[in-house]
């Protein structure tokens, strides 16, 4: 535990210093003014989230084709995440739109898969804390998590021939597009934090997970003996030790 | 046995447990109709109004309708554990799902039957002229409903709640399936009609996607 000190201690500093870059370094945006910094903070947590939802993805097929917990714990641990980083996304997109556009929210095609991703994931997380049995709740969880993941491109696609309000991708967008540098750099700080946040939670969440599985397993095994043993021998308060 | 015929045998037999009680059939067609008939105080079902809405609302009656009759499908084997006696038989696992899909599919067929007309006659809308291209949307957009829903009946079966969680795990999944079955649909009730061939392609792509996906997970799903 103590040696994880000086990441958490340079990762809450990385975070402050990425709050204070996207509020005073990074330049005035000539439209937008200052609603438009939240977009630091935005796009990088759009780009955790779909990083953690990709990882759900790799861990569940992983499950599948070896059985290993582990698997399954990092599957739990990285959707967590992603919903989080992914509601931070549904929150600020919001906060940042309704002075820009004027309105709320847009059944554009990138919002809308946003929001369906997040409900996804959400059931996801719901139907595995619905499953009792571990080794079935791994296993049915990972097929659904495929499923979801694989609908992502759908939904977008389907939104994108349908309607689209969306910003285009400033970053990649071809011509006429392209952040300041200095943005570019802010932005690069953000991401580069909240990945920073990102890694050493979901590596605790992950170990959580797989105490939690230890202490199943363990149970179920005083349980067995318990079960075992002569009446007389029974061992007291055993449950109260693990 | 080859997993067709394997399939078909498992089909038989849930058609037959279906058909001699039809509970599932009667009480599913009477659900789509009561919200077909919700449905008309929600907006004035005057022609000009149905043509705009009126497919989103088809749609949404059939997703609602075959959210109910595919939670039985997996949920029914459970009573008997007689889902461990079709384990035990030697048949693929892939060849149970088919099963199961084929029997949803027929199920799900049977109520658009009844409902279709009763919708075009009540929401006063056209289908001469474009009868067949409206089966082939029916079709391709049941077909990928029960695909998923059959697999996801599968999953929810096992689960605590699973009547409340199945709508939950399969109506965000197919939200590009409505997209798409809503808009080939309404191309079809315009004063024009012509069948948009983009969203067609969409139903023939997500179709094959999921029933890929399925053939290549089933043996997971259905094992002990």
């Amino acid at each position: 535990m103590k040696s994880r000190l000086p990441i958490t201690a340079l990762t809450a500093l990385l975070i402050f210093f990425a709050g204070y870059a996207a509020l005073y370094i990074a330049p005035d945006e000539r439209t937008m003014h200052e609603v438009q910094r939240i977009f630091y903070f935005h796009l990088s947590a759009w780009m955790v989230s779909f990083t953690s939802f990709f990882i759900v993805f790799l861990a569940n097929i992983a499950y599948l084709a070896t059985r290993r917990v582990k698997w399954d714990c990092l599957a739990v641990a990285a959707a967590e995440m992603g919903v989080i980083c992914c509601s931070i996304g549904l929150i600020t997109g919001p906060l940042w739109a309704r002075p820009v556009w004027g309105i709320w929210w847009t059944w554009d095609a990138r919002l809308t898969t946003t929001f369906i991703m997040w409900l996804m994931y959400v059931s996801y997380l719901l139907l595995r804390g619905l499953l009792e049995e571990p080794q079935r709740r791994a296993s049915l969880s990972a097929i659904f998590g495929i499923f979801a993941f694989l609908d992502v491109p759908l939904v977008y696609v389907s939104n994108r021939l349908w309607r689209t309000q969306h910003p285009q991708p400033v970053i990649l967008g071809g011509e006429g597009s392209g952040l300041d540098p200095t943005m570019a750099k802010v932005l690069l700080v953000c991401v580069i934090s909240l990945f920073g946040v990102m890694i050493p939670v979901l590596l605790d969440r992950y170990r959580l997970e797989m105490l939690r599985h230890t202490v199943q397993e363990l149970r179920v095994d005083v349980e067995a003996r318990e079960a075992d043993a002569p009446q007389d021998v029974k061992v007291q308060g055993v449950r109260e030790h693990v | 046995m080859n997993t067709f015929s394997a399939a078909a045998i498992v089909l038989r037999k849930e058609l037959r447990l279906e058909f001699r009680t039809r509970e599932l059939l009667n009480a599913t067609t009477v659900f789509a109709l009561t919200v077909v008939v919700l449905f008309s105080f929600a907006f004035d079902p005057t022609s000009a109004e149905s043509k705009r809405y009126g497919p989103g609302l088809l749609w949404i009656a059939f997703l609602f309708a075959g959210t109910l009759m595919l939670h039985p499908s997996f949920a029914r084997e459970q009573v008997n554990d007689t889902l461990d006696a079709l384990r035990l038989a030697p048949v693929s696992s892939f060849a149970i799902l088919l099963a199961k899909m084929a029997a949803n599919f027929i199920f799900l067929l049977l109520t658009e039957v009844v409902l279709v007309p009763v919708f075009v006659v009540l929401y006063n809308l056209q289908t001469s002229g474009i009868l067949w291209r409206l089966i082939l949307v029916l079709l391709l957009g049941t077909l990928g409903l029960v695909v998923t829903g059959t697999v996801f009946s599968a999953i929810s079966a096992h689960a605590r709640m699973r009547e409340l969680l199945l709508p939950l795990l399969l109506l965000p999944i197919l939200a590009p399936l409505l997209i798409a079955a809503v808009e080939a649909t309404a191309s079809l009730f315009m004063d024009d009609p012509v069948l948009d061939r983009t969203w067609v392609a969409f139903l023939c792509g997500f179709d094959t996607v999921f029933l890929t996906a399925s053939w290549l997970l089933c043996d997971f799903l259905v094992e002990e």
